[in-house]
C-alpha cells in the first residue's frame, strides 16, 4: 500500500557531515517514489539536490528539531518516518523524536532499523554489553559522566587514552591524549560535547590496523559485505582524515572473513535492517581485533563504497526498509544479478580527505580522533601507485611548504603527513624508519616509495616508450612528467602519443567483469585495454564538476551540475560528467549518461573530449575548479560553453573589471591591482586605511583580509603565495550588500528578484545571513542595481549565469564582485522563486532557439527565505569565527516562511529565548545591540549551566580569545552586532509554522 | 620474456612470462574474481592442472604463509595476472607470491589485462588455453580425470576424537578436514578409488570431498559410494554432491562458464535465507534431473537458479554445491557442518536405541 513517508535530511553541512547525505538521501527519496510512496522531505540544506521538488513530493526547509518536526507530522499527516538517510543529525532526530513520544502519538511507523537497535550501535554502554554477550572484543574502555572518573581510568590503564562523547558527529569533542593536564580539558569539553553527559574512555589501540565494512541486512536476516576498506593511517586517526584503500590490501584472506563474520554477527544482532558501517581495528601482528564502532545507517563511508563498487547502498537500504529482501532486488548496474551478489572489484580505489587549511593556517593541523577535512576524493585505477597519484591530483590544491621538521608531520600525524613521506622518501629514509614512526604498512609504504623511484627514473633516464608507458601506469600526468624531465607538457603529449601510449577507460560494473553490466560508470587507466565505445553520435556535452566539498565550494555546485545535466537532457543532449567527489550526487553513475570519475585537468577533459567526440564542454557549473580551467582548455582549442575565456578575465581581472565599469558608469569601489608587494605598499599610500586586500583566483575569499594600518598591510602581503598575484587594494567601504542572481543571453537578463544581506559589507557573502527576496532595499536601490547588471551583461555580452555583488552607502550603489558562473545562492534562488536559473541558463549556452529570456515572467514570490550560515566550530575551536573577509563557514541552512520575521524565527530556533533566563546571554559590546545581557563575568558566566549565548564583537586579542573558549564550551557565539538583533528580533516571531518550498506538489497547503 | 595466453577460439593475450618455459602449458582456463584468497586458490586440489586467471590485478599483497595452504602443494598448471608482488610484508608471510611460483615451477604470467581475459571466457565459456613464448593454438585434447591427480592414493588419518569421519577424497581441502577436526572428531581420508574401505572403518559419517573436473569421471565408482551413502550419514561438497546427485540417478551438466569467487548468493529453499558462499566448479546438477530421482533440492543459486544443494528424505545425506569451509571466501556456510554433526549424532541415537 502506498505510504507517505516523512524523510529526514542531514541538515547544512559541517565537518563531519558533508554532501554524501545528499547522495544518499536522494537516492532514498527516489527509490521511495519508484515503490509509488508519497515523499515529504525536511532538510534545512537549500544547497542540495535532495530538496528539489523533482526529488521530493513536498520539501520543508525547516528546522530540524523536534518541535518543528512535530509541527510538519501535524500537518502533513505521513505514515512513516524515514531516518536513516540524514546522517547522525536524522538518526539523533528519530531517537530525540522517540522519546517525546511522537510515533506513537501519530501512529508513525519507523522505516528501516528501529530506535532500539539505534541506541543499542550508538549509546557506548548499551553497545558494549552487547559486544560482550556477542564476545566481540571492544577496547578497554568505561563510560564516564566526570573528569574525576576518568582519572581513576588512566591510573588503572594508563596513557594514552581516547575520549569518545556519546551521541556526537565525526567524533566532535574527542581527542586522544598522553598526560593528565590534556585529559582534563579533553573530558570536560567532550562532557559538554555529548548531549547525554557521556563520553567513553578508551585505551588507544592506536597503531592497529583499521579496517571498516560496509553491510546490508535484510528484515529476512539476508547479510551481505558490500565493500571492506582498509585506511592507509593506522588507528589514531579519524577514518574521515584517513586516506583510504578499498578493498583491503594487506588482509589475507583469513583476516578478511573473520571480520566480514564479526560484521555479520554484529549487525544481525543489532537487527539492522538496511546499511551498516563496521569498523575494526586489526592487529598488525597477530589475530587479534577489536570492534571501534558501530554506525546503523547510511554514512560518509557507505557513499564512498557505494562509488567504489557501483553498488548503490542508500537505494538498496531504503527497500530493505520497505520489507524487500536483497535477493529479490536487482542489482541495478549489471541488471541480470541480484542485490545479494557481492561485489567483486578489478580495480583499486584511494581516497584521499579534503581539508579545510589552506584557508585556515593557523588552525591545528593535527589530525586525531576528531574529523577536521571538509571533503574528499576519490580515485580509481588498477595500480595502487596510479590510484594514489590520481587522488593527489583530484585534491585540486596546491601542496604548501612542508614547514618544520618532516619527521613532525607523521609522527604526530598531519594533513601533510603523506607528503612528508613522499620528502622523507626522496631524501633516502628508508621505508622501514618511515613505519617504525608512523606503523603505516610497508606494504602501503612501498607504493609511496616506488612513486618516488619513479620520478627518480624519470629524471635519470631517457624517456623511451617502455619508461613512458610504466610512469603513465604509475599515476603520472603528462605535466608531473615534463616538470620532472624539464620539458614542456605539449612535448610529453606529443611523444606519448607517437609511442601510442593513451588513456584506456574501463567499467565499474561491480561484478569484476564475470558478467555482462549495463553501466556508464568509467574511469580512465593506462593499465589495460580500452573498453568504452563512445557513447551514439548525438549532442554531446561534457560537464565540469567542481571536485571535493571545502570551504567556499560546497554541495551548491554539484547542485548546479546535477540540474545542468537534467536540462541538457531535456533539451535531447547526451550528457558526459566528470569530477571526482565520491559523496556526490553528480557522481552517481545514473545522473549523466556517461560518469567519468577521474581527476579534472586538462590532461584528463582533453582525452575524453577526443574520445567522446563532445560537442560543448560546460565550465560554469563546477564553480571556481571549472572556471579555474576554462583558460588551459580553451587553448587546447576545446569548445566551451558559453563566453570566452577573454570576457572571463574581463570580469575577474579586477583592472580590466574596474576599467569595464567605468566605461559604462558603474560605479565600484576605489581600488588598484598590484603586482609585487611593493607596488601595493606603494599603491596603499594614496588611500585611506582601511583597505581590503583580496588576491587572485581563490575560492571562498580565501586569503581575504582588512588591513587597518601599513603594519597589518605587510603582514598580510607577506602570508600571500606568489601564485595569489596580482593582488587587488580596495577602498574598505562600509555600508550593506546585496547579490543578485541572473541569467543572461548576451542583451536579455533575467533576475528573479533580490538578495540582501544581514550583515554589514566587510563579511563574506558566504558567512552572511542573507534574505530573500529583499526587504528593505528601496526601490530606486533596486532599480540601480536592476540596472547595473543589465549594463555589465549588456556591455561584455555575457550569456550565461551571473552572480553580482552589490555595496550600498548612503543611496549609492557600487559593483563589488561579478562571478561569471553558478554561484552559491543559485539553488536558493532557484527554490524559492520556483524558477530554475540553471535551466534557462542552459538553454542560453546551447543557443537553444524555443525559448528565449524575454518571455519569462518575472515570478511572484509569496514566500520570505533567510539564508544562513554554518560554522564547523566543533572541529576547529582553536579558531576565532570572527566573520569577516575570508570565508569561514562550511555550509548554510534556509529557513521558509510567509514573512521574513517567521522566518528568521525558525532560523534561531534552537535557541533560547535571552528574556526568560537572566544569564542565558552575556553580550560583550561597544556597539548598540538589542536583548539583555548576564551581569556575571566572563569566566564565571561560562561555568554556569543556563550560558548558551555569547555575543562579543571585538577586535582585540582578549576578544578573540573569549570567543573561543566559549565556543570550546559549546556556547553560541554572534559576532555582528546585526546577526544578533536579528535573533533578538526574531524572539517574538512563531516559528512552527510548516511552509513547504513553492512547487511541492501540493499547491493548496501554499 | 614475453609470453601470450591463447585461447581455444584463438584470442591472445600478451604477457611477461615468468622464465623460459620448457614447453607450452596447456589447460583449462578459468578465472577467479574474488581480491583475497590466493594462496587458497593455487593450492586447491579442485583447481588441478587448470590455468587460473585472477580477475583482481593486484596478487599477492600479503604473500604466502604456512597456514593457509590447501594442499601441500600448488595445484594449478598456470597463474594469469596483472601484478604478482614481489615482496610480502604480511607478519604471517614466509615467502613472497613470486618466489612461491618460482619455487614450485609453477608457469605465471603478468603484465595482463586480466579484466579482458575475463570477458572473453565469459563470452566463449570455459575452455581450453595454453601459455608459451608465442601465441599458439591448444590442442583440441580436453584434459579428463583429474581426479586421479587430485586426489591421495593412500588412506590417510587426522585429529582425535571419539568420533570418526570418512572423507571420501576426490582431491580434498585440507579445511575441510580442518573444519571436521575443529569439531573434535578423528577423520580418515579414503581415496574414490577405494571407497569400500569405508566399511572397514565404520565411520560415523562420510564426506564425499571436492575435486576437480567432470564429476562423470567417477562414473565407475557410483555403485559403490552409492554403497556409503545408503549407509552412512553424508555431507557432500562440490564434486562430492554432483557426485551424489549421480548416485541416485540425476544428471551433470557444464556450466559456461562455472561459478568461481567469494560472492555467491544461495538461497535456502525451505527457509528462504539467503548466504553469500564461496564457489568453485564448472559442472552442475541439471535442475530438471533432480525431479526424476529421489532427491530433494535444498539450496539454489540466487542469480541462475541453478542447483546448489540436495537433500536425501528419508536418509541423511546433505549436500552443497558451493563450499561450507570457506577458504578462500565467506564463512556465512559453516553451520552446514553443524547440520552434518547433527545427522551423524541422530543416526547414532536411533543406532542406540534401536
Amino acid at each position: 500500500m502506498p505510504k507517505k513517508v516523512l524523510v529526514i535530511g542531514s541538515g547544512p553541512i559541517v565537518i563531519g557531515q558533508a554532501a554524501e547525505f545528499d547522495y544518499s538521501g536522494t537516492q532514498g527519496c527516489l527509490a521511495l517514489k519508484e515503490e509509488g510512496h508519497e515523499v515529504i522531505l525536511v532538510n534545512n540544506n537549500p544547497a542540495t539536490i535532495m530538496t528539489d521538488n523533482e526529488i521530493a513530493d513536498h520539501v520543508y526547509c525547516e528546522p530540524l528539531t523536534v518541535q518543528s518536526v512535530e509541527a510538519i507530522i501535524k500537518k502533513e499527516k505521513p505514515d512513516a518516518v524515514l531516518a536513516g538517510l540524514g546522517g547522525q543529525t536524522g538518526l539523533n532526530l528519530a531517537v530525540e523524536m522517540n522519546k517525546h513520544d511522537l510515533f506513537t502519538k501519530y501512529n508513525l511507523e519507523l522505516l528501516g532499523t528501529s530506535v532500539a537497535s539505534i541506541q543499542q550501535g550508538e549509546d557506548r554502554e548499551l553497545f558494549r554489553e552487547l559486544m560482550d554477550e556477542l564476545k566481540q572484543p571492544v577496547p578497554e574502555s568505561e563510560v564516564i559522566a566526570s573528569v574525576e572518573e576518568a582519572l581513576k581510568f588512566t591510573e588503572h590503564y594508563g596513557y594514552p587514552v581516547i575520549s569518545r562523547p556519546a551521541y556526537t558527529l565525526g567524533g566532535r569533542g574527542g581527542g586522544i591524549v598522553d598526560n593528565e593536564e590534556e585529559l582534563k580539558e579533553l573530558i570536560a569539553n567532550g562532557l559538554k560535547a555529548s548531549p547525554i553527559g557521556q563520553v567513553i574512555i578508551e585505551k588507544s589501540i592506536a597503531g592497529f590496523k583499521e579496517v571498516e565494512y560496509e553491510v546490508m541486512r535484510d528484515a529476512n536476516g539476508t547479510c551481505i559485505s558490500v565493500c571492506n576498506m582498509e585506511n592507509f593511517d593506522p588507528v589514531g586517526v579519524h577514518t574521515g582524515d584517513s586516506i583510504v584503500v578499498a578493498p583491503s590490501q594487506t588482509l589475507t584472506d583469513q583476516e578478511y572473513q573473520m571480520l566480514r563474520t564479526a560484521a555479520f554477527t554484529i549487525i544481525s544482532a543489532l537487527d539492522v535492517v538496511g546499511g551498516c558501517n563496521v569498523q575494526f581495528a586489526l592487529d598488525p601482528y597477530s589475530k587479534k581485533y577489536y570492534v571501534i564502532e558501530v554506525n546503523p545507517r547510511v554514512s560518509r563511508s557507505s557513499a564512498l563504497a557505494s562509488k567504489a563498487t557501483g553498488y548503490p547502498i542508500a537505494k538498496m537500504a531504503t527497500k530493505l526498509a520497505l520489507g524487500f529482501t536483497l535477493d529479490e532486488l536487482i542489482n541495478p548496474l549489471t541488471g541480470t544479478t541480484y542485490a545479494s551478489f557481492e561485489p567483486a572489484l578489478d580495480y583499486v580505489v584511494v581516497k584521499f580527505p579534503r581539508w579545510p587549511f589552506d584557508k585556515f593556517s593557523h588552525a591545528d593541523r593535527k589530525l586525531g580522533t576528531k574529523m577536521k577535512a571538509t571533503g574528499e576524493v576519490m580515485a580509481i585505477d588498477r595500480t595502487l601507485e596510479g590510484a594514489f597519484q590520481k587522488a593527489v591530483a583530484s585534491l585540486d590544491q596546491t601542496i604548501p611548504e612542508l614547514a618544520g621538521s618532516l619527521e613532525e608531520h607523521i609522527t604526530k600525524p598531519t594533513d601533510l603527513r603523506y607528503f612528508a613521506i613522499v620528502e622523507l622518501l626522496k631524501k633516502g629514509t628508508s621505508v622501514k624508519e618511515i613505519h617504525d614512526k608512523t606503523a603505516i604498512d610497508l606494504f602501503f609504504l612501498q607504493v609511496v616509495a616506488n612513486i618516488v623511484q619513479m620520478e627518480k627514473t624519470l629524471q635519470s633516464h631517457e624517456l623511451d616508450l617502455k619508461l613512458m608507458k610504466t610512469a603513465k601506469i604509475h599515476g603520472f600526468t603528462d605535466q608531473k612528467i615534463a616538470a620532472l624531465k624539464g620539458i614542456d607538457e605539449a612535448e610529453v603529449k606529443k611523444l606519448r602519443t607517437q609511442y601510442g601510449v593513451t588513456p584506456s577507460y574501463k567499467m565499474v560494473d561491480t561484478c569484476a567483469a564475470e558478467f555482462e553490466a549495463a553501466t556508464n560508470y568509467v574511469y580512465t587507466t593506462y593499465a589495460g585495454i580500452n573498453e568504452i565505445e563512445p557513447l551514439p553520435t548525438n549532442k554531446k556535452a561534457l560537464i565540469i564538476g567542481s571536485g571535493p566539498i571545502r570551504i567556499g565550494q560546497g554541495v551548491e555546485f554539484d547542485y548546479s551540475a546535477v540540474k545542468a545535466i537534467q536540462s541538457l537532457q531535456k533539451l535531447g543532449w547526451t550528457t558526459v560528467m566528470i569530477n571526482n567527489n565520491p559523496e556526490t550526487v553528480s557522481t552517481d553513475y545514473t545522473t549523466a549518461d556517461r560518469l567519468y570519475f577521474d581527476p579534472i585537468n586538462k590532461e584528463v577533459i582533453e582525452s575524453i573530449v577526443e574520445h567522446e567526440g563532445i560537442d560543448l564542454v560546460f565550465t560554469q557549473f563546477g564553480g571556481q575548479t571549472a572556471i579555474n580551467i576554462a583558460e588551459e582548455l580553451a587553448e587546447a582549442d576545446i569548445p566551451l560553453a558559453g563566453v570566452s575565456v577573454d570576457t572571463i578575465e574581463q570580469l575577474e581581472d579586477r583592472e580590466q573589471f574596474y576599467s569595464v565599469l567605468q566605461s559604462i558608469d558603474v560605479p565600484h569601489i576605489p581600488g588598484e591591482m598590484c603586482h609585487t608587494m611593493r607596488e601595493a605598499l606603494e599603491a596603499a599610500e594614496s588611500y585611506q586605511y582601511p583597505l581590503l586586500c583580496r588576491p587572485s583566483y581563490v575560492i571562498g575569499g580565501q586569503g581575504m583580509v582588512k588591513v587597518e594600518n601599513e603594519e597589518q598591510l605587510k603582514a598580510a602581503l607577506e602570508q600571500t603565495d606568489a601564485r595569489h598575484y596580482p593582488i587587488v587594494l580596495d577602498q574598505f567601504m562600509t555600508g550593506s550588500e546585496a547579490e543578485v542572481d541572473l541569467a543572461a543571453d548576451g542583451k536579455n537578463v533575467f533576475i528573479p528578484e533580490i538578495m540582501e544581506h544581514v550583515e554589514p559589507a566587510g563579511v563574506h557573502s558566504g558567512d552572511s545571513m542573507a534574505l530573500f527576496p529583499s526587504q528593505s532595499l528601496s526601490s530606486a536601490v533596486k532599480a540601480k542595481i536592476k540596472e547595473y547588471a543589465q549594463k555589465i551583461v549588456q556591455k561584455v555580452n555575457y550569456q550565461g549565469l551571473m552572480n553580482i555583488q552589490f555595496l550600498i552607502a548612503e543611496d549609492t550603489v557600487y559593483v563589488l564582485e561579478v562571478n561569471p558562473r553558478a554561484s552559491r545562492t543559485v539553488p536558493i534562488i532557484s527554490k524559492v522563486s520556483d524558477v530554475s536559473l540553471i535551466d534557462l541558463a542552459v538553454k542560453v549556452l546551447v543557443k537553444d532557439q524555443v525559448s528565449s529570456l524575454k518571455d519569462i515572467a518575472q515570478p511572484l514570490i509569496q514566500k520570505a527565505a533567510v539564508k544562513y550560515p554554518l560554522f564547523s566550530s566543533h572541529a576547529l575551536p582553536e579558531l576565532d569565527h570572527k566573520l569577516g573577509a575570508n570565508m569561514l563557514s562550511t555550509g548554510e541552512g534556509m529557513c521558509l516562511a510567509d514573512t521574513a520575521d517567521e522566518a528568521m524565527a525558525k532560523v534561531f530556533e534552537h535557541l533560547p529565548n535571552l528574556y526568560e533566563n537572566e544569564h542565558a546571554c552575556l553580550i560583550e559590546s561597544t556597539r548598540f545591540v538589542k536583548g539583555q545581557s548576564s551581569d556575571v563575568k566572563f569566566t564565571e558566566w561560562l561555568e554556569l549551566k543556563e550560558a548558551k549565548v555569547y555575543m562579543n564583537d571585538g577586535n582585540k586579542e582578549e576578544d578573540s580569545l573569549k570567543r573561543i573558549q566559549a565556543l570550546k564550551a559549546g556556547v553560541t557565539v554572534f559576532t555582528q552586532a546585526t546577526t544578533f538583533n536579528a535573533y533578538v528580533d526574531s524572539l517574538a516571531y512563531d516559528p512552527y509554522q510548516p511552509t513547504p518550498l513553492p512547487g511541492s506538489k501540493e499547491k493548496e497547503c501554499v | 620474456m614475453q609470453g601470450f595466453l591463447t585461447l581455444q577460439e584463438g584470442q591472445s593475450f600478451k604477457g611477461q612470462a615468468s622464465g623460459q618455459w620448457q614447453k607450452p602449458v596447456e589447460g583449462e582456463v578459468v578465472f577467479f574474481t574474488g581480491m583475497t584468497g590466493y594462496q587458497e586458490v593455487l593450492t586447491d586440489p579442485s583447481y588441478k592442472g587448470q590455468i587460473v586467471v585472477f580477475t583482481y590485478p593486484l596478487i599477492g599483497n600479503y604473500g604466502i604463509n604456512e597456514d593457509d595452504s590447501e594442499s601441500g602443494s600448488p595445484q594449478v598448471g598456470g597463474v594469469v595476472m596483472m601484478h604478482c608482488a614481489e615482496e610480502a610484508y604480511h607478519y604471517q608471510a614466509t615467502s613472497s607470491l613470486k618466489d612461491y611460483l618460482t619455487k614450485w615451477n609453477v608457469p605465471f604470467l603478468t603484465e595482463v589485462d586480466t579484466r579482458e581475459v575475463t570477458k572473453s571466457i565469459r563470452s566463449e565459456g570455459t575452455c581450453q588455453a595454453v601459455m608459451a613464448h608465442e601465441s599458439i593454438q591448444p590442442s583440441d585434447t580436453k584434459t579428463v580425470g583429474q581426479i586421479y591427480l587430485a586426489s591421495k592414493s593412500q588412506v590417510t588419518t587426522h585429529g582425535k576424537g571419539k568420533q570418526h569421519i570418512a572423507v571420501i577424497d576426490f582431491g580434498y581441502k585440507e579445511s575441510i578436514v580442518d573444519q571436521l577436526v575443529e569439531r573434535g572428531v578423528s577423520v580418515s581420508v579414503v581415496p574414490f578409488t577405494h571407497a569400500q574401505k569405508v566399511h572397514e572403518l565404520q565411520p560415523d559419517g562420510v564426506v564425499l570431498s571436492n575435486g576437480p573436473g567432470d564429476p562423470k569421471d567417477a562414473t565407475k565408482h557410483l555403485s559403490e559410494i552409492k554403497g556409503v551413502l545408503e549407509q552412512f550419514p553424508t555431507l557432500g561438497i562440490c564434486f562430492g554432491h554432483q557426485v551424489i546427485a549421480l548416485a541416485y540417478g540425476a544428471d551433470t551438466k557444464k556450466l559456461a562458464f562455472g561459478h568461481r569467487g567469494a560472492n555467491h548468493p544461495v538461497k535456502d529453499v525451505q527457509t528462504g535465507r539467503v548466504f553469500i558462499t564461496s564457489q568453485n566448479h564448472n559442472y552442475v546438477v541439471d535442475d530438471e534431473s533432480v525431479a526424476n530421482t529421489v532427491l530433494e533440492v535444498s539450496f539454489s543459486h540466487v542469480n541462475d537458479g541453478s542447483v546448489e544443494g540436495l537433500m536425501h528424505p528419508s536418509k541423511p545425506i546433505l549436500s552443497a554445491q558451493f563450499h561450507p569451509e570457506a577458504n578462500p571466501g565467506p564463512e556465512d556456510a559453516l553451520w552446514l557442518f553443524d547440520e552434518f554433526f547433527t545427522s551423524v549424532n541422530s543416526k547414532k541415537g536411533v543406532q542406540i536405541y534401536a
